[in-house]
């Protein structure tokens, strides 16, 4: 075997995650050990209901953990401030920005607020990441547009340049794909496969889209009812991971396509 | 562009416009003064009829000044309510700072009586008012903060400002109706909103305040331009969501509060001015939008003093109607011309 010591970026130790009332609380997953290095595009899937929102907003630390540790750099993320993890850590969420009448260049220049003085002045410096952002995501054109005046795969382009001008080397995705057809689907993921080869980010991303995340991620965080696993996607085929993934009633995973097909 | 340069020249010819509704404001009254008298007065030169000096100097100054507070101040708080509510109707009294005043107000007029006669005739000076007013409002909306930090939700604080304001709304609707026509009559004249009654005393500490609400604004600005892409994502740009909402309530309280003791609950301009503005400048950008709301507030408050003044005749209308009899049309007129709301 070859000793590769790889730089590891994010890292949980025996995680629960959950919601937590003043009674009771509710585990949603529990016992997550999963390891994420530089470079690496990770897909995280899982059937609905499953957790992944709750597992990417508590490794965001959006919401809190139930137990366990999260390291990112080896440090734990209860003892970052707010500013030091956005320098850490951007986020890309499934919701809707408030105020579409921002142009794609002030919007992606919000990415540069945890680096910006008191009253948000952006340096020369702070203008030339945007437009590196802008570049490598292949925006230019829609520079000056406003977001109100574009698709959903636009938007979308727009709002993960906002998150790499953002200039962390972890970027979380929630359902980055959602509403797109299969053409602009994999256009966002081969963006965000160039961006962990290019400029060495670590990305994780949830998805619904099986069949293209075994295709283009180094990794799969699979999550089932009591498991999260965490493999190359072949790996995963071999050990049969994705026959658990569903309830077996319907469909089942063919390994030698490499897709879920639907029971005769 | 992310910067003030491409809007320079339209900075410009507002401020022009501002310096001539100002000057404007001072010449029009109910007494003719000649133009050339109005600036030897403003400066400083003496000139021979004493009781235009005094007029100008004692009566129209001042409320020309307040009329600029009053419009900016109202403007902003506008702008930074809309933005932390993300509602375009938000306006400076979501947070139930007028029905606080209005309480404090009515209970003055009409709970005085109560008091017997003696304290009644103290009560009901001018300062009692004002600081009736001031207590009202800071009182609710100490309620509002208190409640507001116990939930996560923004929105909930919307709702919360409005149900204190209901909760007011009726106590004066009870009072009123143990009260007597003249009692009545007082409160209503209060909320028609009067610009002129301020000497320059007053407007000191009227100014100061002020400030004070617009330093908590400017210190706003970076969180406000962060909070246009919600509070989740402002929150992952290293936004601290709860001190940043709770300085934007407070630069608001301390503009909507002084301007609503001293001058009256004036309708509308916190609410249209924001809208105005982006019509015009077309941007979010809240380091533009902030001065430039200021210029239009003033702007616009200048306009609608001038004309309830109604120039010449002896009457005086409420400032507080003529606001919306102006405003209303205006901001239709923008929405309809450009035929998209922007926000």
């Amino acid at each position: 075997m070859k000793l590769v010591s790889k730089h590891i970026i994010l890292k949980t130790e025996a995680l629960s995650i959950g919601y937590k009332s003043k009674k009771s609380q509710t585990i949603v997953a529990s016992n997550i050990n999963i390891e994420l290095f530089k470079g690496e595009l990770v897909g995280l899937i899982g059937a609905n209901g499953i957790g992944k929102s709750t597992l990417l907003r508590t490794l965001s630390k959006v919401q809190p953990d139930l137990n366990g540790t999260i390291l990112v750099h080896n440090k734990n993320v209860a003892q970052y401030n707010s500013t030091e993890l956005a320098k850490t850590l951007s986020l890309v969420l499934t919701e809707q920005i408030v105020s579409k009448n921002l142009s794609v260049f002030e919007l992606v220049a919000l990415g540069r607020q945890p680096y910006t003085n008191w009253v948000g002045n952006l340096t020369k410096n702070d203008i030339n990441i945007v437009n590196q952002s802008i570049n490598q995501t292949n925006i230019e054109e829609l520079k000056h547009k406003r977001c109100f005046e574009l698709s959903d795969g636009q938007l979308q382009k727009v709002m993960i340049a906002r998150a790499l001008a953002q200039d962390t080397d972890l970027i979380i995705l929630d359902e980055p794909t959602t509403h797109l057809d299969v053409y602009h689907k994999t256009s966002i993921l081969k963006l965000l496969q160039k961006m962990t080869k290019d400029s060495k980010k670590t990305i994780l991303f949830s998805s619904h889209e099986i069949d293209l995340t075994i295709q283009l991620c180094d990794k799969l965080i699979i999550m089932t009812d009591g498991k999260v696993l965490i493999d190359t996607p072949e790996n995963h085929i071999k050990q049969g991971n994705f026959n658990s993934l569903f309830p077996k009633d319907l469909i089942t995973f063919n390994k030698t396509t490499k897709t879920f097909k639907i029971k005769k | 562009m992310y910067s003030t340069n491409t809007y320079r020249f339209s900075f410009l010819i507002l401020t022009i416009i501002l310096i001539v509704c100002f000057f404007a404001n001072i010449s029009l009254g109910s007494v003719s003064i000649p133009v050339k008298d109005v600036f030897n007065s403003l400066l400083g030169n003496t000139i021979e009829n004493e009781a235009w000096q005094h007029i100008i100097q004692n009566y129209r100054l001042p409320k020309a000044f307040t009329a600029v507070l009053v419009g900016s101040g109202l403007g902003i708080s506008g702008l930074l309510m809309q933005t932390l509510f993300r509602n375009p109707l938000a306006g400076p009294f979501v947070l139930g700072i007028t029905s606080g005043a209005s309480l404090g107000v009515a209970l003055v007029i009409m709970g005085a009586s109560l008091f017997g006669s003696f304290f009644a005739t103290l009560l009901l000076t001018k300062w009692s008012l004002v600081i009736a007013a001031s207590l009202g409002s800071f009182l609710v909306l100490l309620a509002v903060i208190m409640v507001s930090a116990k939930v996560r939700d923004t929105m909930a604080i919307l709702i919360i400002g409005l149900m204190f304001g209901s909760i007011t709304a009726a106590v004066v609707s009870v009072l009123s109706y143990f009260s007597s026509a003249e009692q009545l009559q007082q409160y209503i004249f209060w909320g028609f909103g009067s610009l002129g009654n301020l000497s320059w005393n007053e407007l000191l500490i009227f100014l100061l305040v002020y400030c004070f609400g617009i330093l908590f604004s400017i210190i706003s600005l970076k969180s406000l331009n962060t909070l246009l892409l919600g509070e989740n994502y402002a929150k992952s740009l290293g936004v601290n969501i709860k001190q940043s909402r709770f300085i934007i309530i407070i630069a608001t309280s301390l503009l909507a509060g002084t301007i609503t003791a001293f001058a009256g609950p004036i309708a509308f301009i916190g609410l249209a001015i924001p809208h105005i503005t982006r019509q015009v400048f077309n941007t979010s950008n809240h380091k533009i939008l902030l001065p430039a709301v200021f210029i239009f507030g003033a702007i616009v408050m200048l306009i609608c003093d001038s004309i309830a003044q109604l120039p010449t005749s002896d009457y005086t209308l409420p400032i507080n109607a003529i606001t919306s009899l102006i405003g209303a049309p205006i901001v239709i007129w923008l929405l309809v011309r450009k035929r998209k709301m922007i926000f």
